[in-house]
């Protein structure tokens, strides 16, 4: 279908932004790549009058370190370039790993960090990524600049902490320490679909256990889910059977997903279990991670 | 705020200035406005790939990008990457290997495999399926789609370092 009839607005500046934003009221939307925001409109599911092209705005856009132990991504930097950026290659590889796993070549081309982490899809990569990676999402509006802990930010499905005027200006991802291994994968029927099940995971590797593990599942509720009680049973182990077996077992505690078009609440916890395992003994360098 | 645009962009190495409506999406000014008709608009929310052109050198959803938000932007479609001969070997190999049948899927094939075979010099099967994986073709079951990807793939790296060959990579690169 057609998106229904709006209008269009560019903005020049950050500051015209909210300007135009506060005149057009809270229904209108911010178009940054438009992957999903433009898809919605022809599925008739949003109506938002006005559109507010942000992606221009220099004041989102780039990558850079900022001190040793961080690395700020600009709100308006596409999949493709997250992929290919030496910075997020060396400092933040978790990130590097979960593009080839966003949409197909086309939409990450086009589609943003900002977009993806603001529309809270709760099946979507990055989200997950943020949690588990302590990202920092930078808040802005037309005062000042907050910082909202990735853990905090996604408050229910399609929800996010952001408040009324408020845009994600960059992300903040700590800079990989040396040891940590992170992982991220999932389970989908094609290639580039939304998960039925997906797992993002870091921990501290020293000797053959795994420290300070941070374990995200997506696709399994109604946004990203930190499995506590799954760390819990692995932090400070070694990744063998009867310790995997413990952290699987514990996912009855942590996931509780709903039936959806992949499957009914038992398959979705199946699946996250046998995700679980393969992370696992990925972060541990256990080569046969297909075995589980 | 306005419902109607003023845009200029060039499209095919031409300068166009049209006004457009807000919400016409990229491929419907393609065809309806330029009356480029090589672009298609299949599902029309981003899955089917049919509508697949180039924004500034990259390969984009042309049903989810607006129009308007064109303004200044370098466009190419299938029928201006024919027209350069840029790819000319493409195309022969997807005649030779007869992965194209009703001809719905192939502009978006085709350009979304230039752009794999112009990022990644030798890529494997695996990844030339992966790549044009958000490129749904009905008929072909894809085999002969692949086929044809690998065949100019083989044939380029036999020429290997030949002149001609670099000033065309350095030349789509640009």
């Amino acid at each position: 279908m057609k998106a229904p009839p709006l209008s269009y607005v560019r903005a020049a500046t950050l500051t015209e932004a909210f300007q135009l934003w506060r005149g057009a009221g809270p229904d209108a939307r911010l178009l940054a790549g438009g992957q999903t925001l433009l898809a919605t409109l022809a599925f008739r599911l949003s109506d938002p009058g006005t559109l507010i092209d942000i992606s221009r705005l220099r004041e989102l856009r780039g990558i850079a370190q900022v001190g040793t132990a961080a690395v700020r991504v600009g709100a308006l930097t596409t999949h493709a370039e997250l992929g290919r950026h030496e910075l997020i290659r060396s400092h933040v590889p978790l990130i590097a790993e979960a593009v080839p796993l966003i949409a197909h070549p086309a939409i990450r081309n086009r589609g943003t960090i900002g977009g993806s982490l603001a529309f809270a899809d709760p099946a979507a990569e990055l989200p997950a990524c943020c949690i588990a990676l302590d990202a920092a999402v930078i808040a802005r509006n037309a005062a000042d600049e907050r910082r909202i802990p990735a853990a905090q930010f996604f408050t229910g499905l399609y929800t996010t902490a952001l408040r009324p005027y408020e845009l994600i200006a960059a992300v903040e991802f700590p800079v990989a320490k040396a040891g940590e291994r992170a992982v991220i994968l999932e389970l989908a029927r094609r290639s580039g679909d939304y998960a039925m099940a997906g797992i993002a995971a870091k921990a501290r590797l020293a000797g053959a256990t795994l420290v300070d593990p941070q374990i995200v599942f997506f696709g399994l509720g109604e946004r990203p889910v930190l499995a506590q009680a799954a760390m819990a049973a692995i932090s400070g182990q070694q990744v063998l059977a009867g310790t995997i077996a413990a952290a699987q077992a514990a996912l009855a505690t942590d996931l509780d997903p709903p039936a959806d078009q992949h499957g009914s609440p038992q398959t979705k916890r199946h699946l996250a279990g046998v995700l679980l395992a393969r992370a696992l003994k990925r972060m541990a360098g256990i080569e046969d991670a297909r075995a589980a | 705020m306005s419902t109607h645009l003023d845009i200029t962009l060039t499209v095919n190495g031409e300068r166009v200035s049209r006004r457009v409506e807000a919400r016409r999406h990229l491929v419907d000014f393609l065809r309806l406005d330029l009356g480029l008709m090589g672009s298609h608009a299949g599902c029309e929310h981003g899955f089917c790939g049919a509508c697949t052109v180039r924004v500034d050198g990259a390969v984009v959803r042309g049903c989810l990008v607006l129009a308007a938000a064109l303004d200044g932007a370098q466009v190419e479609t299938i029928e201006g990457v024919s027209d350069t001969g840029e790819i000319r070997e493409l195309q022969e190999a997807f005649i030779a290997r007869n992965a194209a049948q009703c001809g719905y899927c192939t502009p978006g094939m085709l350009l979304t495999a230039a752009e794999l075979l112009r990022q990644n010099p030798a890529p494997t099967r695996e990844e030339i399926r992966e790549h044009l994986s958000g490129n749904y073709c009905r008929c072909t079951g894809y085999h002969a789609i692949v086929d044809a990807v690998e065949t100019t793939l083989m044939k380029r790296l036999k020429r290997g370092s030949e002149p001609s060959v670099m000033i065309e990579k350095s030349v789509s690169s640009l």
